[in-house]
């Protein structure tokens, strides 16, 4: 392959200008003839947002559609916990809101380390995602008028946000869930729950289908198709602690990435301010508070120094309220990194609360005083009582303890315009893919993307590259590409029940997570990246030598499947720590000790790093080249992000 | 405050579908801090370190959202927590010394996959014969074309706020789906969106669930076990559509 | 409906439905509808109860009274129809509901028993080895299939006990109700009996009179606080009417110490009713 980046990363990017690049893009894209659409197979991997509504409207489009996930039900997937909800360039309200506004937005919140052309399809799609959904029955909040009502959200300075109570993701994900329940009762879309992908399979460098493992039975199947879409989601679980759901992983993006796929911008790692901090050592995840919080919540911790008193103790004077001292004008509605990067300064200096010292305050009793008790229960109840359910204490009266967590991964696989990865036939959609977000994604943006993608960019761009292959039969599965793919994943699921070390996979889970948070957590440092580097080859070489599963392969295995996910972690985590190492300059979501702002922000380096860093694949143990995909802005300056 | 607590367990173990199951004694120490599926976590990795098979146990979010989780602790879907999934319940409920018998949802069509894990997938099956709003994908006129009384997407929301979990089922004495097949159909009966189908999503809706589940006799259990306390309001109301169902001329249904 | 999800991820019916009978008999092919039937017998036999109940306190204005109550019921439409033939109407529509209640009530538990069987791996009845603390399911609901029986077994006894004279032997006056429920509930095993139906019935009554607006989805947020109430204040009216009758014999309340007229032998209803209110002013 050629090593010339230009040539490598071929972004396709249509012409035109903005407004008019995906309009073009979609009358020059081949068509495929409606009689001829179900004679092509795709496979979507992945039942979120965007592997279900992609599923479900390629479904309606007539292709012959097979959709994978590994829970029991297409609605489990982790898309259901977003919390906040999800922004559309409708205007609703009036207040200047525009597509060009969403793109500008989300151009700027992710640090201008995404795609412009990407970026303006997002915002333009935006508006018929809330359509879509609604026609659904997603029952979205209302004003009296029965017009669907918005909120600010996350920073922006419009409202734009349109949500279900606290629980958006999980009504936008089962409107997506039915539309597939649909075409799977229309017989469109054949369904397979508790299938794993273990392996993708290329045949002439054309993704020809994958290798998945029933999690019920352990039988290794082969299946084939035209197209094979990832709709996997992220891997904020190399962490181990966050927010993500237990079983979210890299494997499907990291096997594609091992047979070709380029993984990019692997260190972009969002971190959320508004979790709830880990109260022991063997806490198994973190719970996120919705960020729509802190439209009422005043972030402080106490000025002393291992403050011991309890929060009402503490006079109003000697209370710090760092972030509205800090930054006049957003206060606490800073974005994410800001607001987070803030909370680990203040913790690291010792002024931490709660008893392992680990959180801030986030107190609601100046809103409480000025609103009425009822009023922030209408808006925040749900949360509250989730809060005091996990915690045991209760927010009405002393305030929430909070602290940043993992929480989406900007970084994924790379795709071009079409959301096609470097193997023709592939495609990444949703938090998969590197896409749309920059170096820092704007609150209510993923479920947007997820969905922007699944329903209406995906099923277009698919016909594109489908077009040329009418006629061409699927590649059977007895074709030795398939036959050896299945083989190595049998060999590798012994493969773990041999080593019979000493420590369980979990372990070894946790110990990686602790690395990766240490060394590529919130803030990134040389040394600390070295150290990352040599430490998790380290653990990798242990875990392949002393990890412990037991039981078989031919039942449910729960630690079995686990192992070979957390083998992808190691060998992502070694990855980010490479990209962090290599991306000199900070930026959203990855900040880098050396290059900050004499008042301790981020700080870009355009000259050299206005790039898509995408690494590929070697072999084991080898480092991975970096290919490099400029990013072009022909319509917005680059400007240092300030919110004082 | 926390503090640590010894428990002693009393889980239910089946290797496979077809094989028979018992109860195993374990004995667990924890700090009341710890969630209760940390607790089954520090079990699991206690086991394996002693050579001994996991406990298989099903979660994902771990935010009571998903509906992946959900065993029955101590006779009670979910645990003594009202409101509360098995992932949300914390240990702080539980004393010193109590015993904690921890076994699957039970049904006949939830059948025990292994230990603690059954397969719901009848759920699905319900909602593929006609839990949806048949819209192709592009087909939406403007959001803001139909407006919706802000009490009926309140109510709407309030159906629709199951999570799939299987408690209510679990926790019924006649294994019946009422609340969760009543649940969606409220969701969608409550929308102007949903009406074009409704009569029709009614019966076959209802027709799948008579197919793996038993009849409802009112005794609400499901709602004091359903984790998002969905009403059994939504039960009636099921009851009556499905009879207006069965009796409307389709014809002339949007004269309703 | 096309089933295309992987054969073995899809838990197989426990039943399948059948082909549809014509209108209005699908609706008794369905639990749901099934439900409906449940209500609507059940309503129609609480306004039977109450009505035997409030017609049976023709009792304490004496034997003449009630023998015209009795006799008025024989009488319904008589002017125009032959003489019982309502009787007899509303008793067949009774025993219609009355079975059609039984029978969906037994095949529904069986529906129920069919989903829950073997679900423990202990045979049997769903149960969980950690107990069953039931929460919002109350005595009565959960008994709606031992009071059903007690109930069904009462009213046979009742039938045959005061229609049918069976066991009452000489004692039983065809005609005289007043007589023979004097005859029959002065006996104390009877009497106890009594007590005993009719309390399980008032328990039936209590949540079958709640639970039926749910089948029947009468439900309104503004008004369904009033269900309980109405079905509490229902079952206990019935019981405080049906527990008086045992006890006010027992208690000598209700008596017939030196009775004369023998209806049988009294050629008309007037001599009868001459006799009985005769009686009743010498007594």
């Amino acid at each position: 392959m050629a090593k010339n980046n230009n040539t490598v990363l071929n972004s396709r990017v249509p012409d035109g200008s903005l407004e008019e690049k995906w309009e073009n893009h979609k009358f020059s894209m081949k068509l495929v003839n409606p009689n001829n659409k179900r004679k092509f197979d795709v496979i979507v991997v992945g039942t979120g947002l965007a592997g279900a509504s992609a599923a479900a409207s390629l479904g309606e489009l007539g292709y012959k559609v097979k959709a994978f996930t590994f829970h029991d039900s297409p609605r489990r997937a982790h898309s259901i916990a977003a919390q906040g909800g999800i922004n559309a360039a409708k205007n609703y309200k009036n207040d200047g809101d525009s597509v060009y506004r969403l793109f500008y937005d989300t151009i700027k919140g992710g640090d201008y380390r995404s795609r412009e052309a990407n970026v303006h399809r997002l915002a333009e799609v935006s508006t018929n995602i809330i359509d879509q959904a609604t026609a659904q029955g997603v029952p979205f909040a209302r004003e009296y008028g029965g017009l669907l009502d918005n909120r600010s959200f996350g920073g922006a300075q419009v409202s734009r946000t349109f949500y279900a109570r606290g629980q958006t993701g999980q009504q936008l994900l089962l409107g997506a869930y039915s539309a597939m329940m649909r075409q799977v009762s229309a017989g469109s879309v054949e369904l397979h729950t508790r299938s794993e992908l273990l392996d993708v399979v290329t045949k002439d460098g054309r993704a020809c289908g994958i290798v998945t493992r029933d999690l019920l039975s352990g039988e290794v199947v082969a299946h084939s198709a035209h197209a094979v879409v990832l709709a996997t989601g992220g891997y904020g679980n190399v962490y181990f602690l966050s927010t993500n759901a237990m079983m979210s992983n890299v494997t499907a993006a990291w096997r594609a990435h091992r047979r070709g796929a380029f993984f990019a911008n692997p260190c972009y790692t969002q971190i959320h301010p508004t979790c709830i901090p880990a109260s022991d050592d063997f806490q198994s995840k973190l719970t996120l508070m919705s960020e729509s919080l802190r439209n009422d919540g005043r972030i402080w911790v106490p000025k002393a120094f291992d403050d011991s008193r309890v929060a009402h103790e503490i006079p109003e004077n000697e209370r710090d309220y760092y972030l509205e001292t800090k930054y006049p004008a957003f206060g606490n509605l800073v974005p994410r990194d800001v607001a987070s990067r803030n909370a680990k300064n203040v913790v690291d200096q010792g002024h931490g609360v709660g008893p392992l010292k680990n959180g801030v305050y986030l107190d609601f009793s100046a809103a409480i005083q000025r609103d009425g008790h009822s009023a922030i229960s209408a808006k925040y109840g749900n949360l509250f009582d989730m809060y005091e359910s996990i915690t045991g204490e209760n927010p009405y009266e002393a305030p929430m303890r909070i602290y940043p967590a993992i929480h989406y991964t900007m970084g994924g696989v790379w795709v071009d315009y079409n959301l096609m990865t470097t193997i023709p036939g592939l495609y990444a959609i949703g938090e998969a893919n590197f896409s749309d977000h920059g170096a820092n994604r704007l609150g209510a943006s993923a479920l947007m993307q997820g969905l922007a993608d699944g329903y209406f960019v995906l099923p277009y761009t698919i016909g594109d590259g489908l077009a040329d292959q009418l006629g061409q039969p699927a590649v059977p599965t007895d074709d030795p590409v398939f036959t050896n793919a299945v083989q190595g994943i049998e060999d590798e699921t012994s493969k773990w029940l041999s080593i019979n070390g000493t420590r369980s996979v979990d372990y070894f889970h946790r110990e990686l997570g602790r690395l990766v948070w240490d060394h590529i957590g919130m803030s990134r440092n040389k040394e600390g990246l070295e150290k990352a580097k040599s430490e998790i080859a380290a653990l990798k070489e242990e875990f392949f030598s002393d990890v412990r599963v037991l039981g078989s392969a031919d039942t449910l295995n729960l630690s079995l499947e686990k192992a070979g996910r957390v083998s992808d972690f190691f060998e992502l985590a070694e990855l980010m720590a490479q990209d962090a190492l290599e991306r000199e300059e900070s930026c959203g979501g990855h900040f880098r000790e050396e290059h900050q702002t004499s008042e301790g922000e981020a700080q870009r380096d355009d000259e050299n790093f206005t790039h898509v860093a995408a690494w590929e694949w070697k072999e084991q143990n080898v480092l991975q080249t970096r290919h490099v995909e400029e990013l072009e802005f022909e319509n917005v300056t680059l400007t240092q992000r300030s919110y004082k | 405050m926390s503090e640590t607590i010894t428990v002693n367990l009393k889980i239910w173990r089946q290797e496979g579908p077809n094989t028979k199951g018992s109860f195993e004694k374990y004995t667990q120490q924890i700090t009341t801090e710890a969630s209760f599926l940390e607790m089954i976590d520090l079990l699991n990795e206690e086991l394996n370190n002693q050579g001994l098979e996991p406990v298989a146990i099903e979660s994902d979010c771990r935010e009571g959202i998903c509906g992946t989780c959900g065993v029955m602790i101590n006779g009670q879907a979910h645990g003594p927590r009202k409101a509360t999934t098995t992932c949300q319940l914390h240990m702080r409920e539980f004393s010193d010394g109590d015993e904690i018998v921890i076994e699957p949802f039970r049904a006949v069509s939830f059948p025990v996959i292994r230990d603690l894990v059954v397969d719901r997938s009848p759920f699905d099956q319900i909602i593929e014969s006609g839990g949806y709003i048949s819209v192709n994908t592009g087909a939406a006129s403007d959001a803001n074309l139909t407006p919706v009384p802000k009490e009926a997407a309140d109510q709407a929301f309030d159906a629709a706020a199951c999570i799939g979990c299987g408690a209510c089922v679990a926790a019924c004495p006649n294994s019946a789906a009422q609340l969760f097949t009543s649940a969606k159909l409220a969701h969608m009966a409550s929308l102007p969106q949903g009406q074009a189908e409704r009569w029709k999503r009614t019966e076959s809706m209802v027709g799948t669930m008579e197919e793996f589940f038993g009849s409802c006799t009112n005794h609400g259990e499901c709602h004091e076990a359903c984790p998002k306390e969905i009403n059994l309001d939504f039960i009636a109301f099921m009851n009556r559509d499905y009879m207006k169902a069965k009796v409307k001329n389709r014809a002339l249904s949007g004269q309703r | 409906m096309t089933q295309t999800t992987t054969e073995r991820y899809r838990v197989k019916p426990i039943r399948q439905s059948r082909r549809e009978w014509p209108f209005p008999l699908n609706l008794y092919q369905t639990a749901v509808g099934r439900k409906w039937v449940m209500a609507l017998t059940g309503i129609g036999l609480l306004g039977f109860v109450l009505i035997h109940m409030i017609g049976n306190l023709h009792v304490y204005e004496g034997p003449a009274k009630m023998h015209e109550y009795a006799e008025s019921l024989r009488n319904l439409g008589s002017g125009i129809l032959p003489r019982s033939l309502i009787l007899w109407l509303l008793r067949l529509g009774l025993m219609v509901m009355f079975a059609l209640h039984l029978h969906s009530a037994i095949t529904l538990k069986e529906m129920s028993r069919k989903s829950s069987l073997n679900a423990s791996f202990q045979g049997g009845e769903k149960k969980y080895e950690g107990g069953r603390e039931y929460i919002a399911a109350n005595y009565a609901s959960r008994t709606m299939r031992w009071t059903g029986p007690i109930i069904a077994l009462f009213l046979f006894y009742h039938l045959a006990d005061l229609t049918w004279g069976w066991w009452l032997g000489d004692d039983f006056v065809p005609g005289d109700p007043y007589h023979n429920l004097y005859s029959s509930l002065s006996r104390i095993p009877v009497a106890i009996f009594y007590v005993v139906a009719n309390m399980a019935l008032a328990w039936h009554i209590f949540h079958g009179a709640w639970s039926m607006f749910q089948s029947l989805g009468i439900n309104n947020p503004k008004y369904n606080h009033l269900r309980k109430g109405f079905a509490a204040s229902f079952a206990g009216l019935i019981l405080l009417g049906n527990l008086s009758f045992p006890i006010m014999t027992q208690a000598n309340l209700i008596d017939e110490d030196e009775r004369l007229c023998q209806v049988n032998d009294l050629a008309s209803n007037d001599e009868i009713l001459a006799c009985l209110t005769k009686q009743l002013e010498d007594h």
